[in-house]
Order: structure tokens, then sequence, then C-alpha cells
């Protein structure tokens, strides 16, 4: 389990769950858990935690009856009057976690089977709803810390899982016609003279009838690829594949026919398996990249709560939602859609949307966008129509136009391609033509070498050249927290040589943290952070992360919307909130880079509190790490100067500018991109999405808005930037590989082709080179995994 | 020669074993997890408390001294 948690902030904290989680912005906020178990007790009554004193309270919503979410509207229908739900539970990271999910889930009454999937980090329950609500199952989770968001497998479930499987039994069918041909080959290279014909001419016959089906299954993702290219006029890999695999068959069909000595039928199945071991190994990395994409995506998906005109409310998907429609939204939920607030006064978590690090009042009549996370009191929202005035849809049609713009990148492998199909052919053609008018064989034996050179070139090496590499270099990246999610980001990523970074939620944790605590008696502290556990604000958890110490119980606690707690304490009344509910007077500074929180209590002594959004504890690092790789780094904020200022001085950025608005962004990346740089952007909130479509190359971290990480190439999880900087490194060695692999697939060509094209190539000889060149390419590759345990 | 007969059926006949064992694995969903499974095989038995898990941790450390 060390392995699976290290580089998790609450590791320590978790062992003896043996359990870990990444840092999640849900109600059991996870950064409480640090040593104070009481914490936890707000949303997970059940637990044997001293629970007991403190009285239940109205700024609770969530008591141990209320789920976090409202799973109804994904509930379906199974066979024999069974209900099936599907939920993704983005916290599952280690074996452990299947074993607390799946047993604990099977205690409930009437669940016939519950089964994670660690790949996907998606589970399926399916039960007995008569016995146990879908909200039972729900609340189970959300009390083992593991918050799980419903979706709907018809949307989810892509074509490309399809295609994965379809790719699977291609190749395992050729893996079988493969492992049979050459056991028959090899009869037939080890008997040449003992054995007589007849018994040659079987041992092709039988060949002939296990190739010949394997072919015409497993070639046909070549085949219709390569034809696909054709029609566009275009040369891929694909072509030089599908012709030498189709002209080995075929030679060899006619030349069983003739009882002659050589028959290709291994090197034609052995070169589609070897091929569909690459092509796998490529779509997989692809689709877990996809799958963990499509995870993120549907968090948006979530159910919202609509008010019918009658005053009931109803759970529905929130693609079933329409204009027109009211919806409410309870404090700690996302704001599902854009839309005009109609009764109620809240404060907004806006930083995903304009990277505005502090809350934002929002009051009846005020436009709120989806991503948004409501903070202080529920609020009624009427949805309005996605007209151009919304910022969602100004920045959707931003990046239209910059994923328009953006110059199409030629991988590496359609670069080699195009080079290697025309010169592969055509050495081919000039065998054929050399032997048919030097030789004196007739165009028999000129077609026979013509093939063994399609044969020989082997393109095995060079379809493998590319995939192995990047299978190992996304393996090290996912375990360091990194998801590649474009198939040529690696490549991209080696290429870039500036970096600009987004300040909220990229540079900075995005979310307050208390930096005056030294000038905060233990005392006041504590009774802050007695009081705060009550809350949901971000202040309220900030004070909550930076108190180590037991809370002591409060009676009537009550939360007032926008204001603060109030609480007491044998009867002395104790308060935390803003100046005026503390009873000061209401000015405060415009300038004021820190937000504030105050604390009355009994002794009518005020007590200040500051926060401000702090640097990532490796921000400095991370920067000073990109400067040396790439050059030139800079900061582009949606913030306002103050912060910015404060936070390009602290990390020693030189270029930088604030109160940039999404087009601000793209205009200076379009400078860049004159300028010849190619640049990685590195960005987190709805702002930033335009942005990260328009960079050469794009990373985003997976607390980002759900449009952003769609947007970027690269998402990164965990506390930690510098791991995505490391990236860099790790996608230029692969880059050396990849063009290494390539050097050796060249080197193999030239001893190969000049014996293929002189004749003396036989079937024993193209499969030892076939699978030796496949051998060498896949081990040079697993050499950055190596090279990476030794640094 | 007269083995071949034999052999050669034999041998496609265990070749083909193994395709369809394949298959069926691929089709009831074994290959759908692969990280999940290659831990599944280590679980000793259903341990699904919390608490008595760590109690087993607990009870497990003083074994180690």
């Amino acid at each position: 389990m060390s392995k699976c948690c290290s580089g998790n902030n609450t590791a320590k904290v978790d062992s003896a769950l043996a359990v870990s989680h990444p840092p999640v912005q849900n109600c059991c906020s996870k950064e409480n858990i640090n040593g104070q178990a009481e914490a936890e007790t707000t949303c997970s009554a059940s637990r044997s935690q001293p629970v007991a004193t403190v009285p239940p309270v109205k700024a609770v919503y969530q008591t141990a009856a209320e789920p976090s979410i409202d799973p109804t509207a994904y509930v379906l229908a199974a066979k024999d009057g069974l209900s099936s739900l599907n939920l993704i539970i983005d916290s599952i990271h280690c074996p452990s976690c299947i074993r607390l999910i799946e047993g604990n889930l099977k205690k409930l009454p009437g669940i016939k089977s519950a089964r994670v999937n660690l790949s996907t980090k998606r589970l399926f329950v399916l039960w007995d709803e008569a016995l146990t609500p879908a909200k039972a199952i729900i609340h189970k989770l959300d009390e083992l810390d593991f918050p799980p968001t419903p979706f709907n497998p018809a949307l989810l479930t892509s074509a490309s899982e399809k295609e994965d499987k379809a790719l699977l039994r291609a190749m395992g069918v050729a893996g079988f016609a493969a492992a049979n041909v050459m056991l028959l080959s090899v009869a037939v290279w080890s008997g040449t003279d003992e054995m007589g014909p007849a018994t040659r001419d079987l041992m092709h016959w039988v060949s002939a009838l296990i190739a010949l089906p394997t072919v015409a299954y497993s070639g046909q993702p070549f085949f219709r690829s390569a034809f696909a290219a054709l029609k566009a006029r275009s040369l891929n890999m694909d072509v030089p594949i599908s012709l030498a695999v189709l002209l080995a068959v075929g030679m060899s069909v006619s030349e069983t026919l003739q009882s002659a000595k050589h028959a290709y039928f291994d090197a034609s199945v052995m070169l589609l398996f070897f091929l569909l071991i690459g092509r796998y190994l490529d779509r997989r990395m692809r689709s877990r990249a996809q799958s963990a994409a499509q995870n993120l995506l549907s968090l948006r998906a979530i159910a919202a709560t609509v008010i019918n005109e009658d005053g009931s409310r109803t759970s529905l998907p929130v693609e079933a939602i329409e204009t027109g429609m009211k919806v409410a939204i309870a404090v700690g939920e996302k704001v599902p859609v854009d839309g005009r607030i109609t009764s109620g006064k809240s404060e907004l978590d806006t930083s995903l949307v304009t990277g505005e690090s502090l809350p934002q009042i929002a009051e009846t009549g005020d436009v709120v966008f989806a991503g948004t996370l409501n903070l202080a009191a529920p609020i009624e929202v009427k949805v309005t129509a996605r007209d151009d005035q919304t910022l969602l849809s100004e920045i959707v049609r931003l990046m239209e136009t910059a994923e328009q713009g953006r110059a199409k990148y030629v991988q590496l492998a359609d670069r080699a391609a195009q080079i290697y199909a025309p010169a592969v052919h055509l050495l081919s053609a000039l065998t054929f033509a050399g032997w048919w008018i030097l030789g004196d064989g007739g165009w028999h034996p000129a077609l026979m070498n013509a093939v063994a050179v399609l044969i020989i070139t082997c393109p095995c090496a060079l379809g493998l050249a590319v995939p192995t590499v990047q299978v190992v270099a996304s393996g090290l990246l996912l375990k360091r927290g990194i998801l590649v999610k474009a198939a040529d980001g690696l490549e991209r990523l080696a290429d870039a040589d500036a970096v600009v970074f987004d300040k909220t939620g990229t540079l900075t944790e995005g979310k307050p943290a208390l930096i005056n605590q030294a000038s905060i008696t233990e005392n006041d502290l504590q009774l802050a952070a007695s009081l705060a556990l009550h809350s949901k604000h971000p202040l309220s958890k900030a004070v909550l992360k930076a108190f180590t110490g037991k809370p002591i119980p409060l009676t009537d606690i009550h939360e007032e919307a926008g204001q603060g707690l109030e609480g007491y304490l044998n009867n002395q009344r104790i308060r935390i909130g803003n100046r005026h509910w503390c009873g000061l007077d209401q000015s405060t500074d415009e300038n004021e880079t820190v937000s504030e929180l105050w604390l009355s209590s009994s002794d009518n002594k005020l007590v200040r509190f500051t926060f401000t959004d702090r640097l990532r504890d490796d921000a400095v690092e991370a920067v000073a790490l990109s400067a040396r790789y790439l050059g030139s780094a800079e900061l582009l904020s949606g913030d306002r100067k103050a912060a910015v200022t404060l936070a390009a001085k602290e990390l020693g950025l030189k270029n930088w500018r604030a109160e940039a608005n999404p087009k601000d962004k793209i205009i200076r990346l379009e400078e860049l991109a004159r300028e010849n740089k190619k640049v990685l952007m590195i960005g987190d909130g709805l702002n930033d999405a335009p942005a990260l479509a328009t960079a050469f190359v794009s990373a985003s971290p997976a607390t980002a808005s759900d449009i952003s990480q769609t947007a970027a190439d690269f998402v990164f999880q965990g506390n930690r930037l510098k791991p995505m900087i490391e990236a860099i490194a790790i996608a230029r060695k692969a880059k050396a590989l990849i063009f290494q692999n390539f050097g050796l697939a060249i080197l193999y060509n030239t001893i190969a082709v000049p014996l293929a094209m002189a004749g003396y190539v036989t079937p024993l000889i193209a499969a030892l080179a076939m699978s030796g060149s496949s051998i060498i390419v896949t081990l040079n590759a697993l050499r950055l995994r190596l090279s990476e345990k030794e640094s | 020669m007269s083995a071949l007969v034999f052999l050669i059926p034999v041998a496609l006949g265990l070749g083909l074993l193994g395709l369809v064992a394949f298959l069926w694995s691929l089709r009831s969903g074994q290959f759908d997890d692969l990280d999940g499974a290659a831990y599944r095989a280590v679980f000793d038995d259903d341990i699904v408390d919390p608490a008595e898990e760590r109690s087993r941790e607990v009870s497990k450390a003083p074994g180690k001294k």
C-alpha cells in the first residue's frame, strides 16, 4: 500500500485504514482529517467519534439520513426486478479501496453484486431496491469517505471500449495462429532434407487453413486504416503493412499450389500478431486516459434539484434541464447551469470560472455560471438561455476558434511513415524490375524477392517503435499522478520551450489558508475551530485545517448566511464571521489581498484571522525548474493586480500580467507563438480553457473546471505542481528513445534489405529478423523505466 | 509419418482450446479491469470493516518484532 499512497498528503493519517484519498472538495473535507477525527463528525455521524456532544445545528445540512448526492435519477432497472446503479468514485486508489467498498456494500441488505473497477475508478451495484434505497448506498459510500458521482452508462460507455475488445480479440486470434503456423513451419524448416514433398505440402496446406481466416479477421484494423488513407490519397504506416501481409499470404498460397519449397504463412501472421500488440498497447494507453477524462466530464452531470410549478422538487440529470426551469442549489453544491438568481443571497466561489480567489457575494437578479460553488446559503436559480452574453458561451466560442487555429501537429510515427512507405514500395518495385530484367527466371523469382523485401523491411519494428516508448512513458507519468490525455501530448511536451502559468488554483492551492496563526492564541484558535466545525464556508475549513487540537462542544450553534456563525459556551456567546457580524464597522480596505474573519468571544475581545490563497508548497521550486527546462516562464492571471504582484514576487517571476480576461490570455499566447515559442500552458479555470486550447501543449490540475480538463493535453492530480514540470524531462527522454528506435529500425533495414534484394532471404531468416528487431525495439523502450529507477 | 494424422489435429485442437478460453474470458469481462484483477488475486478474505482491519494491522505489528 505504501506505493499507492505515496505522494498523498493524507497518507500518514489514513495508513491504519490502508486507504488513501486525494484531496477532494466535498463535505467531508479530507484536509480536516489530520489528527482531528472529530471534525469529520459533521458529516459522518455514525462513526464512533464523540458525536453525541455536538447538538444538531441548522447549518449542518448533511445528516445521517441525507446522502451527499441524490442518485434516484440514475437508477436503472435490471433483470429480475433488481436495480442497477453506476457510480464514479474518484478516490479509489489502491486495492484496499476495492475491499472496503465491495465488502461494506455487500453487508447492506438486498445487494446482489458490487463490483469496483480499479482501472476506471467506477463502481457497479446491482441490488433489490425494495430492501435498500439507492440513497442508502450513497450514504454508505459517503460514510466510508468515498464520495460517489452517479453516471449514465449509456452516455459514458463509448464506442472505443468496443473497439478495444475487438482489437484484443484480433490479437488473440493472431497469437493463436502465429503459434500454430510457427509449429508447422519449424517442422518444415528443420526437415528440409528428410521431409518428403507430400508432407511438406500437407504442412503448408494446414498453415494456409489457419493463416487465411486469421489474416481476413485480424488484419481488418490495418486494412481499414490503409484503405482510408489511400482513399484520402495519402500513405500511412498501414499501407505497406497491409500490402506486405496480403502479398505474403497470396504468394504463399500460389507457392503451395505449385508445391514449392517455401511459404511465408508464418511471416504474415507473425507480422499481424506483433503489430496488433503494438496497436493494443497504444490503444489501451489512450482509452485509459479517455476513461479518466470521461469520469471528469461526468462530474458535471450531477443531478440538479428542479422546483416544479406546484412547489414540489424533483431530481433531474443536468442533461434534462431546460431553459426557464427553476433550480434549487443547496449550500456546498456546484451550480449546475447558467442562470439568474430568483431568491436567496449567498456567496459563490467563482475561482474556477474567473480566477478570482476570494468568494463573491451573489444576490437576487445576479447571473450565476455553471461550475461555481455555492458557499453560504441555499439559492434558487432560473435557468437562462445560453445567449451570447453569457461567459460560458463566450468561452466556448473562443475555444472553438482556438482549436481551429491550432496548427495540426504531425506525429512522429506519421512523419516516419511518410518517408518509409514510399521508400519500401520503391525498393520492392526496384527488386522486382531488377530480377525480371537482369535475372533469367522470369517474373516468378522476381515477385518472390519483391515480396521478401516487403516482408523483411519489417514494419514491425517501426510499428512498435513509437507505442512501446509511449506506453512506458505514460505509465511512468501515471505513477506520478499525471494523465496523458492527447495521443501526441508527450511528443509536443518534449518540444515545448516556454511556459505560461495561471495563478489561482494552479500556482496557488485555490483555497484560502490561515496566515496569521502566529499572532493568535491557542485558545482563540480552539474556540474559532469549534465553531467553524459547523460550517462549510472555505474560511471555516481553513481555520479547521490550521487547528490540530480537540474542539470544545458548543451549544445553540447557528449560521447566518453571508455573515458568520454563532454558538454558546457556558451561556456565553461566541461569534465568528465578518466585521459587521462581530460588531465592527463595515469599512474594509479595497486593496486588501487577504480575506479576514473575526472572532468575538465572551470578554468582548476581537481577534482577527487573516487568510490568503497560499502558493502550492512546491510552486517556487516548480517555477525555478520550469525556467531551467524551458528558459522562459510567465504568469497570466485573471485575479486582481495586488494579489498577482505578490505572487509573482514570491515566485521570482519577472513577466506577469494581472486582470487578464480569456481573450487577453489568447492574445498573449499568440504573441508568443509568433516569436516561434512553443508554449506549455498550465491553468485550471474556465477562463483558462481557451488559452489551454490555443497553447502548443497544455496541462491542468485535476481540480480544474471540466472544460479546462477537456481542453488540456495533460491532467495532473494531487497537491504538487513539480511532477508536471518533471514530466518534461520524461517526455524528452521518451522522444530521444523513439528516435533511437527509428535508428535501430533503419540500421536493421540497411542490413536486411540488401540481403532480401539479392534473394538470400528464406522464410526462416525473415521470421528471425522480424522477431529479433521487434524484441530489440521493445527492450530499448523499457530502458526508459530503468533510467527512471536510477535517478 | 502416420503419427502426424493425429498429432497435427491434437496440436491445433489444444491451440483452439486456448483461443476459445481467451475469447470466453474476454466476453465475460475478465479483461475489463486488469489493474484490479492483479490485486484481487492476493486478497485473503473479505475484511470489510475499517476498524477490524485497523485492529488486524495493530495486532500484526507486535508479531514483527
